[in-house]
């Protein structure tokens, strides 16, 4: 049914999206709990740029990521020369394109459930003996985690649709960065192209399903278990 | 021995989060006391700061300046800035809605202080956990998950997580007040069986009467903010300049007395005090046990001359020692105890009668009277043993 090069294009885009989460979701774990449990001046520039992928143009976006993580750009010449790590035109890059543009789905919805964990329960751990960071594992961590799935399956499905800060960051190559999105856009400027479009097209429309059906199946868990919780917890 | 000397401020953002909505936002907390009492109540109206100041001795409020010591150890000093974490003080805390963790069973909620190291300062040696789970009567509920209990089981898998975390002192914040009546004196008893089975320190928060007259050794009264005084349990609840304070419209005295004899025909106990006997119900009472036995101003009565063929079975001979007038229908008369009647250490008691009948007896100070008592004016929840 699907070609082989068709498969690839799949296999490289789950890549590229599992990649980018896998990247992104430490960090943002850690910016949420910072927007959800600290106050600080500053604050709200901080929760401005951590949003800013949300609000500026693709092109934007990708744009910054090639002048700074570019071959000549400041932090991407100081990665290839120390770590032999390259961005530039590599499926890394697509992956870091992706990283960057779910970043914000993924930090709201991990701040929201991180702030609904009462923090006298935190308080109860630590007189407790629990140190803090026993506190986040034991307590925070395990109560947010429904949140936290949500917004890791949220932001892998937006990778899986990201267009154009990857190919303007990373362009569009055959096998390297030419995720989904990309190849159906490659597929509409070629005449016959339109049988593999539907096909594409089709996947496309599966796997974001799947990944929204998954993040509305951990929120009605967490709710039915939060439901016999709440009393407990208020 | 411990020993607090803070204060904090409160700007007008964040005050404190408990204080009851009608009453003005405490402005902040000045407190100094010391105790060496096994169970210390602070006790004071809602919104008067005693949460604060137990939030304080956790670490879970920072105070601006003062001093907070126990048993020897600096855990707080704004002036040699030491200010251990909430995590290495050693104090336990049941909070009033007993916030046990939702994601774990009842065991892993009871085990999860069990890890505590003892680092600095000598931990409570610590009870069994077998002994605990006992104690609390909890063993059917333990590989339940801690969301499915009643308000009355999570307070007692709270107190028994704490006790497991071998804290020096624990502090409880006002433990019963999220539960109905019933629950409450089933949780009082654990509590005063906890005090007296577990040797462990006890920091209270409380604004009942009977939870003060049943546990406390030592009460810090506090009022918006402030100590108002510090001492005996007896001693702060029969000052009268304190009356105020400790309950205007509960008002009564406190006698420490113990049992000496029953009659099991009747189920009645005599309790013997410097002052008197009084018999009541109380028959589960060891003989010799010291109970504290709160007498409510308006369950004694008063007579000029000793009443024949009633019902009241205590009758005790006492001088006027005071007459209370603020108006009203209400006056409160106190009366010295014992036959003498001029005994400078003899037991007050506060009684309520009407101005009528003031004006009808002409009572007046030093007159002799006989203080009418009904046996049944305690129960249980009256009385709280000492040993």
């Amino acid at each position: 049914m699907l070609s082989n090069e068709e498969i690839e294009i799949i296999a490289l885009s789950l890549k590229v999206a599992l990649a980018s989460v896998v990247l992104s979701a430490p960090i943002a774990l850690a910016c949420a709990l910072v927007l959800a449990r600290t106050s600080f001046p500053g604050k709200t520039l901080f929760d401005a740029v951590v949003h800013l992928p949300l609000v500026l143009p693709p092109v934007v976006i990708g744009y910054f990521l090639l002048v700074v993580f570019g071959k000549q750009g400041a932090v991407g010449a100081w990665l290839h020369d120390w770590f032999g790590v390259s961005f530039a035109f590599r499926w890394t890059g697509a992956a870091l394109a992706a990283a960057v543009m779910g970043f914000p789905l993924m930090v709201r919805a991990m701040r929201l459930s991180l702030e609904a964990v009462p923090p006298k329960l935190e308080w109860a751990a630590r007189t407790l003996g629990a140190s803090r960071m026993r506190t986040f594992f034991a307590v925070t961590l395990p109560l947010a985690l429904p949140g936290v799935a949500v917004g890791v399956l949220l932001a892998f499905a937006r990778s899986l649709g990201e267009f154009g800060a990857t190919i303007t960051f990373v362009s569009n190559i055959p096998g390297e960065t030419q995720t989904l999105p990309l190849a159906i856009y490659s597929l509409t400027q070629s005449p016959s192209g339109d049988a593999a479009i539907l096909r594409l097209c089709a996947v496309s429309v599966v796997l974001s399903l799947a990944a929204l059906a998954g993040s509305e199946w951990i929120n009605r868990r967490a709710r039915r278990s939060a439901l016999g919780a709440d009393e407990g917890t208020r | 021995m411990i020993e607090v000397d803070l204060s904090k401020q409160f700007s007008s953002a964040r005050h404190e989060p408990p204080s009851a909505s009608r009453q003005s936002p405490l402005r902040g907390v000045d407190a100094k006391f010391s105790s060496a009492a096994r169970v210390l109540v602070l006790f004071g109206r809602s919104g008067s700061g005693k949460s604060t100041v137990v939030n304080m001795i956790a670490g879970l409020a920072a105070p601006e300046r003062g001093r907070v010591v126990i048993d020897g150890e600096v855990l707080f000093d704004s002036e040699r800035h030491v200010n251990v974490p909430i995590e290495r003080r050693g104090v336990g805390y049941v909070f009033q809605e007993g916030l046990l963790f939702p994601h774990l069973s009842v065991r892993q909620n009871l085990l999860f202080g069990a890890a505590r190291r003892g680092t600095n300062g000598a931990l409570n040696k610590g009870v069994p956990f077998d002994q605990v789970v006992s104690l609390l009567g909890i063993e059917a509920l333990l590989e339940r998950s801690a969301p499915t209990l009643s308000g009355g089981e999570k307070q007692r898998v709270a107190i028994g997580r704490a006790l497991l975390s071998r804290p020096r002192l624990l502090l409880m914040d006002e433990p019963l007040a999220a539960l109905d009546t019933g629950r409450r004196s089933e949780i009082l008893r654990l509590i005063e069986r906890v005090r007296d089975e577990c040797n462990v320190r006890i920091v209270y928060v409380s604004h009942s009467i009977g939870e003060v007259s049943r546990l406390a050794d030592d009460v810090v009264l506090m009022n918006e903010g402030a100590v108002i005084a510090c001492g005996g349990t007896e001693e702060i609840f029969n000052r009268t300049d304190l009356r105020p304070y400790t309950g205007r419209f509960e008002g009564g005295a406190l006698i420490e007395a113990h049992a000496v004899r029953h009659d099991a025909r009747y189920f009645l106990t005599t309790f013997a005090f410097d002052g008197g006997e009084l018999i009541a119900p109380g028959i589960e009472t060891p003989i010799g046990a010291r109970v504290r036995i709160r007498i409510r101003a308006r369950d004694v009565t008063l007579a000029t001359i000793r009443p024949q063929g009633m019902s009241v079975r205590n009758v005790i001979e006492g001088r006027v020692a005071g007459i209370e007038d603020r108006g009203g229908a209400i006056v409160e008369i106190r009366v010295r105890l014992g036959v003498s009647g001029s005994e400078p250490s003899g037991r007050e008691l506060l009684s309520r009668i009407s101005r009528q009948a003031l004006d009808e007896m002409q009572l007046e100070a030093g007159q002799l009277v006989f203080v009418l008592i009904k046996a049944i004016a305690f129960d249980k929840r009256s009385m709280g043993f000492t040993t």
